[in-house]
């Protein structure tokens, strides 16, 4: 008799945990071997509950060095190339052609790779030492924003969602993610391996479900410092506007080709920073005496 | 046991200087200021005009033109034509030197501009002269040189003008904050429209009269005058590339949602509610001046003032009493002496917002402390005011209050202070003192604000980048970062 395959439940990814959504809700997927998924339809409390972790998170990752950040996106990469052939198959089922499903995923590791790199080395470019009119020491350096509510790229399944999560967590800032909502299902296998790549629980949150539904509450709730969406939806885009401004969020719409190698560079980064400039006097005494 | 209270200086003896007025005889002032459009003064569509005051005593200065809808629409498309025929096409290097032009007039009429800002806006005269005018004209300068050197700021990028910038400026520094929007606006390769606050026209309308005077083309800045909806028409306008609004948290909320779902960018530079904070090692008597110059710098009209103090409990008592004792050596009155230190309420408005923000703070529980000062009879004027055990709840030690009243609470621990100093919707500026090094690092990371003023506060300069972190705002302005909120990629 032929064996029985095991096949997978696919849930959501919320403080290092794999809960179904809170809801009950679900909607079903089929793939191109005719099974099908029922991915959870996220609900507003699913967010809610992100975000209190993602700002629970926020402080601890932050205050990471900036070296150890770096190596633990590259330690997503590892992760993320030793299961390779898993994802080969993921994209498969989702409609990739294999040499499609193959760009998708070396890209998506490179990427990782290239922002590993970033993260003690954009502070160097976007800094600054001001050369202030008095006597004092001037300086301008990025810090992260906080907690980023993100919609990713609705037509890619790894590479849109991975390209927006390493510039926001390698700056560190952490995030709350909702899947392209037809094709989930790489999303949530890629959050099995965020959980075991060193990620601390809570900095990357990752819904699957609605943008119509989730959109409204991504960009309203008042202890989300930025807000992305990945997607040209000009009504969302204008509701998104404008309940950002409920708390003077920083709205950014990155509808890019992410499969375009160009598509990546610190100004992704620093984009979700913010720029801190501090100020200290310097003392004027012996300022005659220095002769040599 | 009465607790017997301890005065480290004797105020019996004669504290009082002789008047030292500036004069003004010396400046040159309309009796009528139209929009300036197009290069020229132009008589409002709108045909209407409205008295700018001195609130020092209450007389009326000038009529101002109140710009509608149809005016805003002139002044944009000018800027537009300006920006498509002229601005955009001249080579970056002699764009520069209209803006060095502009940096120089501005300092060879440096005495008339300070005149005319106390007149209009109340700031004391030696904070106008030495401030506010002197910084108007170096960020000219600053950004003049950027002009031809703009690829060199961004490393592999190709960076290009916007286009049309609208800008909207507050009653608190109104040469000053001008020049922080048209100064980058310019260099940069933009052309704008610019609406001065309401209450503080005139020395927008005198730096109008320098632009013609420097040469600049026509349309490459014009001015309009008005009240809110002529800032709402300037927002709205399609033709607009980019809005750079200074002023409160509210306005800014309200225009974040106004251009929502347009290509419109934005910065947006809001209100603040300022933790200073004084830890037991700290210099004391510098930091008292620091608090002093925290939030009475400017009568309390700064979006960045210190305006809640946190002292550590081991030496509130003495930061407290050195605090009330130099209170009573501020010279609160006539802005145009100059000896004086704490000028004048900006409008009646603001007068009774700050009165209005005192009863609530007594009706909250509050201890409340004035200097024995006399106000002025005329004018608008209020007494330093500090409002000792207040808590994070109080009102007083929430909201912006926009005015010269302090809200002190005292603290143990470095972890209390940072959670009461951030747990605020603001984050535009803080201040620490100590004399710590590793400890004002410490305190300058886990701050989330977007200046930190370490053993000094309420420091400009046109090469620090100025701007808030959550409500306070977002872009920079001044210094390289202040570039970037200008151009596209």
């Amino acid at each position: 008799m032929e064996r029985i395959e095991v096949l997978k439940t696919y849930k959501i990814f919320i403080g290092g945990q794999f809960p179904r959504t809170e809801s009950g809700r679900y909607y079903p997927l089929k793939l191109k071997n005719n099974m099908t998924v029922n991915v959870s339809l996220s609900s507003r409390k699913d967010f809610r509950n992100a975000v209190v972790v993602a700002r629970g998170s926020f402080s601890g990752w932050s205050s990471r060095a900036a070296f150890n950040r770096g190596q633990i996106l590259y330690r997503i990469a590892e992760m993320l190339e030793g299961r390779k052939e898993q994802f080969l198959e993921e994209l498969k089922q989702l409609g990739y052609t294999a040499a499609n499903a193959k760009k998708e995923i070396e890209l998506s590791i490179d990427r990782l790779v290239y922002y590993a790199g970033w993260a003690d080395k954009y502070q160097q470019l976007h800094s600054s030492v001001n050369p202030v009119a008095s006597s004092h020491f001037n300086f301008s350096v990025p810090e992260p924003m906080g907690v980023v509510a993100i919609m990713a790229d609705e037509s890619t399944a790894l590479l849109g969602l991975i390209s927006v999560i390493a510039p926001c967590i390698v700056g560190g800032n952490t995030c709350i993610v909702l899947a392209s909502e037809n094709k989930p299902t790489c999303a949530i296998t890629f959050a099995e391996v965020l959980a075991t790549s060193d990620v601390p629980a809570g900095v990357v949150n990752i819904l699957t479900g609605n943008r119509k539904e989730l959109h409204t509450h991504f960009s309203s709730h008042m202890d989300v410092n930025a807000v992305i969406n990945s997607n040209t939806e000009k009504n969302f885009n204008k509701t998104i506007g404008e309940n950002a401004s409920l708390n003077v969020k920083r709205v950014f719409i990155w509808n890019k080709n992410w499969n375009d190698e160009k598509e990546q560079g610190p100004y992704f980064i620093t984009d979700l920073q913010e720029i801190k400039t501090t100020w200290h006097p310097i003392e004027n005494i012996g300022v005659s005496g220095i002769k040599y | 046991m009465a607790k017997k209270e301890k005065k480290n200086l004797e105020f019996f003896t004669d504290w009082k200087y002789a008047p030292a007025p500036e004069s003004t005889d010396h400046i040159s002032l309309k009796k009528q200021y139209d929009l300036f459009i197009n290069g020229k003064f132009l008589k409002p569509n709108s045909g209407k005009y409205y008295d700018t005051i001195n609130p020092a005593t209450e007389e009326k200065i000038a009529s101002i033109a109140e710009a509608n809808e149809k005016d805003v629409d002139t002044a944009v498309k000018a800027a537009k034509t300006a920006y498509d025929k002229t601005w955009s096409k001249m080579p970056a290097k002699e764009r520069a030197k209209y803006i060095f032009r502009i940096a120089r007039l501005i300092q060879e009429k440096a005495r008339e501009l300070s005149v005319i800002e106390t007149m209009n806006g109340g700031k004391a005269i030696r904070e106008s002269r030495d401030i506010d005018i002197p910084l108007a004209a170096n960020h000219f300068f600053y950004y003049a040189g950027w002009a031809d050197k703009l690829e060199y700021a961004f490393p592999n990028r190709n960076p290009k003008s916007l286009g049309v910038a609208g800008q909207i400026i507050p009653w608190n520094f109104p040469l000053l904050m001008a020049a922080w929007k048209i100064a980058p606006a310019l260099a940069t390769g933009n052309t704008v429209v610019l609406k001065p606050a309401e209450t503080t026209p005139l020395t927008c309308l005198k730096l109008a009269e320098i632009i013609q005077e420097s040469g600049l083309p026509d349309g490459v800045v014009n001015i309009v005058t008005g009240f809110g909806p002529t800032g709402a028409a300037l927002v709205n306008h399609p033709l607009v590339n980019k809005i750079a609004f200074t002023g409160s948290t509210g306005v800014g909320k309200w225009i974040q949602k106004s251009i929502a779902g347009t290509d419109k960018r934005l910065t947006l530079e809001l209100g603040g509610k300022a933790a200073n904070i004084i830890f037991e090692d700290a210099p004391i008597n510098q930091a008292v001046e620091g608090i002093v110059n925290g939030i009475f710098f400017n009568q309390g009209h700064v979006c960045c003032a210190g305006s809640r103090l946190f002292v550590q409990e081991s030496v509130a008592d003495e930061v407290i009493q050195k605090l009330k004792d130099r209170l009573e050596t501020l010279i609160v009155g006539d802005p145009m002496d100059k000896n004086t230190d704490i000028g004048a309420i900006n409008s009646k408005m603001q007068l009774n917002k700050i009165n209005e923000y005192i009863k609530i703070g007594i009706n909250d529980g509050a201890d409340m402390y004035q200097s024995s000062c006399s106000i002025p009879k005329k004018g608008f004027f209020v007494k330093p005011t500090l409002f000792l055990n207040t808590s994070q709840s109080h009102r007083i030690s929430q909201e912006e209050i926009f005015g010269p009243v302090l809200a002190i609470q005292t603290f143990r621990t470095i972890e209390e202070v940072i959670e009461k100093a951030n747990n605020i919707p603001y984050g535009l500026s803080a201040g620490v003192w100590t004399d710590k090094g590793s400890r004002i690092f410490n305190m300058t990371q886990k701050l989330r604000a977007g200046v930190i003023w370490a053993n000094t506060y309420n420091k400009f300069d046109p090469t620090s980048p100025f701007g808030g972190y959550k409500e306070s705002g977002f872009g920079r302005e001044g210094g390289l970062h202040g570039l970037m909120p200008y151009l596209k990629f």
